[in-house]
C-alpha cells in the first residue's frame, strides 16, 4: 500500500505493508535510528514521536495509519546545528544514563510543555508516565523538563516543530495549531 | 514482533465501513484508536485477515448536544474527552475517568468508543458509562439500533455488538452540576485497575440528593453498585454515612482472583475505594 508521510520536514513516498509498524518504517525505510523500541509491550515510551503534533507511541500505529500525517521524531529537533531547548536541558541536567530511553522522554516532554509551558514536578511525572527509564534516572529527567519549561517561551512546543515552508502561529495556542 | 499480514481498508464513511465489515467476513477487525489491538497484533494473539480502519472517518469524531443528550462520537480520542467542555460540564465522571486512563500517548489514539466495544472489564471507561446510563447507538446493513449501557456488556471482551455492526456513538443524559470521582487501585504506572469505582453525586445543601455508582474489574462486565445508590440519597454527606454505604459495595459482585488480588481483597478494595470515590465526589 502506498503511504505518503512528512518525516522531520521531508516528504516522503512509499509503498508498505499494512502490518508494517510505524515505527519499523522510521527505523528500517527512513533510516531515523534515533527513534529506538525499547520494550515490546507498548510500555516503554523509546519510540515516541509526534504524529501531527501530539506524542504517539510509534510501536502502536501503523504505517499506513500515518499516512498523509506530519511525523516529527528527534532526529527532527535540532535547527541549525542548535539543540532543541529540551534536548540542551537533558544535556544540562544530565537526564540520561544509558540513554535509551532518552529519544521518547525528550519527544514526551515536548508535548506536555505544549500542554502546560509551566509544570510543577508533579504534572512532569504524570505527563511522562507513559515513559520508562530502566536506569531509574527520573530525578533528573524530570529537574531537566522543568529547567526546560523555564528556557522556553510559552508556546513554543509544536510551534517550534513547524516545518520552514509553514508559517508558524507565534503565540498560538495548542488547539489554533490543530486547526491551522 | 511484527503482525501476521492482513488485509487493510480506510473508509471515509460509516456506510462503508458497515459495508467493508459486512464483506470481510468474520475474520476481518474494526480498528479504531488500535492501542489495544495493535499490541495484541504484534504479540500474535490474533490475527485478523483485514483491518478496517475507522481512522479517516470525520464523521464519527466530536461531542456535540442533541437536546437533553450529551453525544459523544466514538472515535473521539481520550485526550478530545479530556478537554470537551461539554463532557467537563455535563458528564464530570466521564472526564475524571477518562484523565486516568493509560498514559498520554495512549490517550492521544485511543478512542471513547474503542475502549467500549474492545470491553475489557479492566478497562476504566465501562463503569463511568454503566453509571450515567449511557446509550450505545450501532450501526448495521440494516440500520442503527440503541442498546443501554447495562445490556452493552455481555461478558469477558464481549458486548452486544454483532459481527457486522459498528459502534457508531454514545449517547447519555447530562449530569449539569453533578460532582463526580474516579478512584482506582494499581500498584506501578500504566497497570490496569485492580478494583476501580466511578461515583457521581448531585447534592442538594449538605444532602445526597441523588447517586450513581459503578465498580471496575469486579465482574467480567463493569457492575452497578446499586445498594451503594440507593444507601446514599437522602443522607447527608457525612464520613460515618458515607462509610456505611460503601459497605454494601460488593453486593452483586463476581470478582475473579488472578495474579493481582484474590477475591477477599478485590472485595475489600472494593469498600475501600467507594467510600474514598464518594468522599471525593461529594467534595
Amino acid at each position: 500500500m502506498r503511504i505518503t508521510v512528512t518525516v522531520d520536514g521531508t516528504a516522503y513516498t512509499d509503498e508498505v505493508e499494512p502490518r508494517t509498524l510505524l515505527v519499523h518504517y522510521l527505523r528500517e525505510r527512513l533510516g531515523k535510528v534515533g527513534t529506538v523500541v525499547g520494550c515490546d509491550t507498548s510500555n516503554c515510551g523509546a519510540c515516541t514521536v509526534h504524529l501531527d503534533g501530539h506524542s504517539v507511541k510509534s510501536c502502536s500505529v501503523l504505517a499506513v495509519q500515518a499516512d498523509g500525517c506530519e511525523i516529527t521524531t528527534i532526529e527532527g529537533l535540532s535547527r541549525d546545528g542548535q539543540l532543541h531547548p529540551v534536548q540542551q536541558a537533558f544535556h544540562d541536567n544530565h537526564a540520561l544514563q544509558c540513554g535509551f530511553c532518552t529519544p521518547g522522554m525528550i519527544m514526551q516532554a515536548i508535548d506536555l510543555l505544549a500542554d502546560d509551558a509551566d509544570p510543577d514536578e508533579e504534572t512532569v511525572r504524570n505527563g511522562l508516565e507513559g515513559n520508562l527509564c530502566r536506569c531509574t534516572g527520573y530525578q533528573n529527567i524530570v529537574r531537566a523538563v522543568r529547567d526546560a519549561a523555564s528556557r522556553m517561551e510559552p508556546g513554543s512546543g509544536p510551534e517550534a516543530e513547524q516545518v520552514a515552508e509553514q508559517t508558524s502561529v507565534a503565540g498560538g495556542s495548542r488547539a489554533e495549531v490543530r486547526q491551522s | 514482533m511484527i503482525p501476521s499480514a492482513f488485509d487493510y481498508v480506510a473508509p471515509s464513511t460509516v456506510d462503508d465501513a458497515v459495508r467493508a465489515l459486512n464483506d470481510a467476513g468474520e475474520d476481518a477487525k474494526i480498528i479504531a484508536g488500535g492501542q489495544s489491538l495493535l499490541p495484541v497484533l504484534r504479540m500474535r494473539l490474533a490475527a485478523p485477515s483485514k483491518l478496517i480502519d475507522l481512522g479517516k472517518v470525520a464523521e464519527l469524531r466530536g461531542v456535540r448536544e442533541d437536546g437533553d443528550a450529551l453525544v459523544i462520537g466514538a472515535m473521539t480520542t481520550h485526550y478530545d474527552v479530556q478537554r470537551d467542555p461539554l463532557v467537563r460540564e455535563h458528564a464530570q465522571l466521564l472526564a475524571v475517568a477518562t484523565d486516568t486512563v493509560a498514559d498520554p500517548q495512549v490517550r492521544h489514539r485511543g478512542t471513547f468508543g474503542g475502549s467500549l466495544a474492545h470491553a475489557d472489564p479492566a478497562g476504566d471507561l465501562l463503569a463511568p458509562a454503566l453509571a450515567l446510563d449511557v446509550e450505545m447507538v450501532l450501526c448495521g446493513m440494516d440500520g442503527k439500533r440503541t442498546v443501554p449501557a447495562a445490556d452493552f456488556f455481555v461478558d469477558y471482551f464481549t458486548t452486544a455488538l454483532r459481527p457486522s455492526e459498528l459502534l457508531v456513538e454514545v449517547r447519555m443524559p447530562k449530569y449539569t452540576g453533578w460532582h463526580a470521582h474516579y478512584e482506582k487501585f494499581n500498584r506501578v504506572a500504566q497497570a490496569w485497575s485492580i478494583v476501580g469505582v466511578a461515583a457521581a453525586v448531585n447534592v442538594a445543601g449538605h444532602t445526597i440528593s441523588a447517586a450513581r455508582v459503578a465498580l471496575t474489574n469486579m465482574s467480567s462486565v463493569p457492575v452497578r453498585a446499586s445498594g451503594v445508590e440507593q444507601a446514599l440519597v437522602g443522607q447527608e454527606a457525612t464520613p460515618d454515612a458515607i462509610r456505611a454505604a460503601a459497605e454494601r459495595a460488593v453486593e452483586g459482585t463476581m470478582p475473579v482472583a488472578d495474579n493481582n488480588a484474590d477475591v477477599a481483597y478485590r472485595e475489600h478494595l472494593a469498600k475501600v475505594l467507594t467510600s474514598r470515590a464518594v468522599t471525593a465526589a461529594c467534595g
